[in-house]
């Protein structure tokens, strides 16, 4: 199980980091979205990985470490909170530039 | 402690008076230069008292303890060297402060000069008051900024300010590696304290360190004293206000760096590097400046030349390593001051009443104005070491001393013969400057004419000058030799060696030597005229010009690495950054005996492996689709869910709550922002950028994965067993993460919720003014559906909203116990009402619901935030949760935390955060973004 869920981090993250370097703004969101699937899911991980142990008192025979779930939850908002903002800025860009990319300049052939 | 505050008076009085030349300069000039002069009077003053003791041999220190970590103390030192510089600065200070109001005219602001003189002057008082040698090293960077200004005074012109410029560069750099070999020797001794210092010296000679630290402690004083080969700035300098001249090239500025000379004397000297340094440095220097002295025709050039050539004989002498050179050393640095600072004063009135500083075109003026001729001859005299002035009894000492070096065994001869020649070049630019200037004919094409005497009190300052150099020359012993003593007492920090100042020792070999150079020198001025001829034919290095090219070209330099790093590009910036990260993740992983940890792995099931393939296939399919814009995102959300599900699957239910809702209200988003940005990405990536590309992210997804392998398979240690232990009896809620996030991490929340307002915020501030094209149709060229508000949606969504909003209150409720809470209560709430804004557009709804999503996001944390401090109020840390239990009916058993107010305030601001963000996105697509906005 720990293997296949490294590969997909794996997976996750190299889909990102590629998507992140294109040239225009919409492929980057994007791409930065994906990364903060990897992220989240790779924070989580430091609790390891358990089966049908959440940690709620009295509900289950053992508990998974909670703390990494407090700090991802609050993470996957502020990433909505920042994938919002990349919106906004490539959107304002577009107003400003009349073009979407990520650099005000022709990429060097 | 009264010593201390008296020394510390000195130095900060001329600072705090700067203001009064400002304050007075605005009624009236006279009085701006005696507010000017009230500080340097005072500093005096307050020196007074302790005159008697510094004289008789003693050393006050005071010593106030500031930053015993880096070792700066505010410790300051008054001895013998420190009292006559003190004497040098504020008395030649105060004779510059009279002179300078006749000198500058009616259109020179005089309170701001006087203000930078003040600044200067105390800069100096704190160089050679200071005791810490950081302390020092502030101070010595103090005067390179005030003598900056104060050369570039006459902002108008280029020349000063390229003059000024480059005094900064040069000695300000020189200041930074005087600051490295500071730092060395407080490393060798110890200690910053000056004291320790000196009582070390043995300890730094003997130190693996020491040629380092002398070296960078030389560059300093060579850059600050004008020594070749950092000498041209000084001429350059000449570009300042005469009185500027006068005070700095004479008693101040460059004597910074012969001061610290003789201040660290005890601790430096001694050894032949020393020597090799100080001493060649020094003849080199005495010997370049004398020659060129004489070919200036400029009258302050001939005054910086000579100025540079008797820093050199300065410097050469504490280079030789002996105690009765120190005597001579210090003995000139008063004797230099003196005639000096009269000569450049001297020239001063020669430019001001003639209005050149041409020596070619300046002859005669002894008709035209006999007592500045007088002055200036008398000042010249002691120049050019003339028996019966102050710069002989130096000059006889100095050749005695040059005579007994044996350093070069057979070869030592040359250095008194190097000396002599420069003696001669000495007496004949003297000469030159009497003769040329005050006799040799009628001037020629004067900008002023007739040159007349300058006003009385103009003359004053050289008068008392010229008179010191000639009082010290008569009657040494009644005069000089007791300040003498105690200052080269002082630098030599021991017994004094034997000397006597006396005008006349008998034909000896220096007298001789005395007697040459001034025969010599006659016969060179005489001769003059061949010798110009020759230096006409000379090339000439400009060395402004090398200076100024050399900048340019470290500039270029300097930009051109900025430009290969910083070219404008995010994405190369991003490539660096990803570069940087991955080489400094994966130089640890690979010191890692071995990915896996030890920990047996855990079985495999069907079900998660179709998850894992479907997650795995959605991600790739999301790349290999990502120009056609729509059908990524669709697989985007794909991976979202599969996110939430894998967050399901390991034991994190409020996770997949939480990935689910947010999952939503994100793919909205991007589809919002897809209505304006292209549906399509071109493909223009070259081949090779798209490798370079491919290759980062493989990097990056194999590191990725060895990283978590490796951390999965490793066991730890978790601070966990705490909350789960206390979540019921501490917070009152057997939903730990949720405890967490209201209770014991509740402070972590408020900030996070507070960056979620922000951005909410953010959004709704770059939405104004923004103005997008609304296109017409889709992408395929298909118009928009005419009924924008399907009557079943809109019928639906009213349905729902209700029902909604009770889901939401019931996983709000039981959050604390069970899976739910605040923010995934908000998220769903956010949907419902989003699901209206797309229903029923956003005109309409704003108008329904009248809620300000900036208030409610607002609200939120200040309730979050009022909540903590209540337990505040009741005597407990910030964000303590008190609780209790109540039996609702239909509900059940509630618990009615204060956690829960602080859960409602981030159940608010989710709401207010995303729907700010999404009404204002989405508001945008209707084309009125400018009207009233929620």
């Amino acid at each position: 199980m720990e293997l296949l869920y490294a590969i997909l981090l794996g997976v996750l993250t190299a889909c990102g980091v590629y998507l992140v370097l294109r040239a225009r703004t919409f492929p980057v969101v994007v791409g930065l979205t994906l990364l903060s699937y990897a992220v989240n899911l790779f924070l989580f991980a430091a609790g390891r990985l358990h089966t049908g142990a959440p940690p709620v008192i009295g509900r289950a025979p053992a508990y998974t470490d909670p703390l990494p779930q407090a700090l991802v939850l609050t993470a996957i908002v502020i990433g909505f909170a920042l994938t919002a903002f990349a919106l906004i800025l490539s959107l304002r860009a577009l107003g400003a530039s009349g073009h979407d990319r990520v650099d005000d300049r022709k990429e060097k052939p | 402690m009264e010593s201390g505050l008296t020394l510390w008076a000195i130095i900060l009085l001329p600072f705090a008076g700067s203001l009064l030349p400002v304050a007075a300069g605005r009624y009236d000039r006279r009085w701006c230069a005696f507010a000017a002069g009230i500080p340097a009077a005072l500093a005096l003053t307050v020196l007074a008292p302790h005159v008697p003791d510094v004289l008789n041999g003693a050393t006050l220190v005071y010593f106030h303890a500031w930053l015993a970590a880096p070792g700066l103390h505010l410790s300051l030192r008054l001895d013998g060297l420190g009292f006559i510089f003190v004497l040098l600065v504020a008395g030649i200070g105060l004779l510059v402060i009279l002179y300078a109001h006749y000198y500058l005219s009616e259109k020179d602001p005089l309170g701001r000069f006087y203000a930078y003189l003040l600044w200067f002057m105390g800069s100096m008082l704190g160089v050679v008051l200071s005791e810490n040698l950081l302390l020092l090293f502030f101070f010595w960077e103090l005067t390179s900024l005030s003598s900056f200004l104060l050369i570039g005074y006459w902002t108008n012109l280029s020349d000063a300010r390229k003059g000024a410029r480059m005094a900064l560069v040069v000695t300000g750099g020189g200041g930074l590696a005087l600051l490295a070999g500071i730092l060395l020797l407080g490393r060798m001794a110890g200690s910053f304290e000056l004291s320790a210092v000196l009582a070390a010296g043995d300890q730094i000679r003997s130190h693996p360190l020491y040629p380092a630290a002398l070296v960078l402690v030389l560059l300093g004083v060579f850059t600050k004293s004008a020594q070749f080969p950092f000498h041209f700035w000084l001429p350059h300098a000449m570009a300042a206000p005469t009185p500027v001249s006068a005070y700095l090239h004479s008693a101040t500025m460059v004597k910074a760096g012969v001061f610290l000379l003789a201040r660290l004397y005890p601790a430096l000297s001694g050894t032949e590097l020393w020597f090799y340094l100080v001493a060649l440095t020094g003849l080199a220097t005495l010997l370049i400046g004398a020659v060129t002295a004489l070919f200036r025709h400029d009258l302050k050039g001939l005054l910086a030349y000579s100025t540079i050539s008797h820093l050199g004989l300065i410097t050469l002498l504490f280079g030789l390593n002996s105690r009765l050179a120190v005597v001579a050393g210090v003995f000139h640095i008063l004797n230099h001051a003196t005639f000096k600072a009269s000569l450049f004063m001297a020239a001063g009135i020669i430019d001001h009443e003639t209005g050149t500083r041409d020596m070619r075109r300046i002859n005669g003026l002894w008709r035209f104005m006999p007592h500045t001729a007088t002055l200036a001859m008398a000042a010249a005299a002691a120049m050019a070491g003339v028996p019966l002035f102050n710069g002989f009894l130096s000059k006889e000492m100095f050749f005695d001393e040059v005579l007994r070096q044996q350093m070069f065994g057979a070869l030592s001869f040359l250095i008194p013969v190097a000396a002599t020649v420069a003696a001669v070049f000495s007496v004949a630019y003297s000469l030159r400057f009497i003769h040329d200037v005050f006799f040799n004919g009628e001037p020629v094409n004067l900008p002023k004419y007739p040159p007349h005497e300058p006003p009385r009190y103009m003359k004053l300052p050289v008068e008392i000058l010229a008179g010191i150099c000639l009082l010290v020359g008569l009657l040494p012993g009644l005069t000089v030799a007791a300040p003498l003593a105690a200052a080269a007492g002082a630098a030599l920090a021991g017994p004094l060696p034997a000397y006597s100042l006396a005008l006349w020792h008998g034909p000896n070999l220096p007298f001789m030597m005395s007697v040459i150079a001034l025969a010599g020198g006659v016969w060179l001025y005489v001769k003059r005229r061949r010798f110009f001829a020759w230096n006409a034919r000379l090339p000439k290095p400009d060395a402004r010009k090398i200076f100024e090219s050399a900048t340019q070209a470290s500039v270029r330099l300097a930009l051109r690495f900025t430009h290969f790093l910083e070219n404008a590009s995010l994405q190369t910036y991003l490539v660096w950054l990803l570069a940087a990260a991955l080489a400094a993740a994966g130089f640890h992983l690979g010191r890692l005996p071995s990915l896996w940890g030890g920990l047996a792995l855990s079985g495999v099931d069907e079900a998660t492996v179709v998850g894992a393939l479907i997650l795995a296939a959605a991600t790739i399919a999301t790349l290999i689709w990502h120009r056609r814009r729509l059908t990524s995102l669709v697989m985007l959300s794909v991976v979202g869910l599969m996110v939430a599900l894998t967050f399901a699957r390991f034991s994190a239910p409020d996770l997949a709550l939480t990935q689910l809702s947010v999952e939503m209200v994100t793919i909205i988003l991007l589809m919002l922002s897809l209505f304006f940005l292209p549906r399509t990405t071109p493909a223009e990536s070259s081949r090779r950028r798209r490798f370079r590309d491919g290759a980062l992210a493989l990097a990056a997804g194999l590191l990725m994965s060895g990283l978590s392998f490796a951390i999965l398979t490793r066991p730890y240690e978790t601070i966990s067993g705490f909350f789960l232990q206390n979540s019921v009896p501490g917070g009152g809620g057997t939903n730990v993460v949720n405890v967490i996030l209201v209770d014991f991490r509740g402070f972590d929340t408020l900030g996070e919720i507070s960056v979620l307002a922000i951005a909410g915020l953010g959004v709704y501030a770059m939405v104004e003014g923004l103005k997008l094209r609304v296109p017409a149709t889709d992408a395929l060229g298909r118009p928009w559906a005419m009924d924008a508000h399907p009557f079943l949606l809109v019928n639906l969504s009213r349905v729902i909203l209700p029902l909604a909003l009770m889901v939401s209150a019931y996983i709000f409720l039981r959050g604390h116990n069970l899976p739910g809470g605040g923010f995934i209560a908000g998220l769903i709430t956010a949907i419902a009402l989003i699901l209206q804004y797309v229903a029923a557009g956003e005109a309409r709804t704003a108008r329904r619901f009248r809620i300000d999503f900036r208030w409610l996001a607002g609200l939120g944390v200040l309730l979050a935030g009022l909540t903590g401090m209540g337990s505040l109020v009741f005597g407990y840390p910030f964000l303590t949760s008190a609780f209790g239990h109540f039996s609702v009916p239909l509900l059940g058993e509630i618990e009615l935390a204060s956690a829960m107010a602080f859960d409602l305030g981030v159940y608010l601001t989710v709401i207010g955060a995303t729907l700010l963000i999404l009404s204002n996105l989405g508001k945008l697509s209707t084309g009125r973004a400018s009207e009233r906005r929620f």
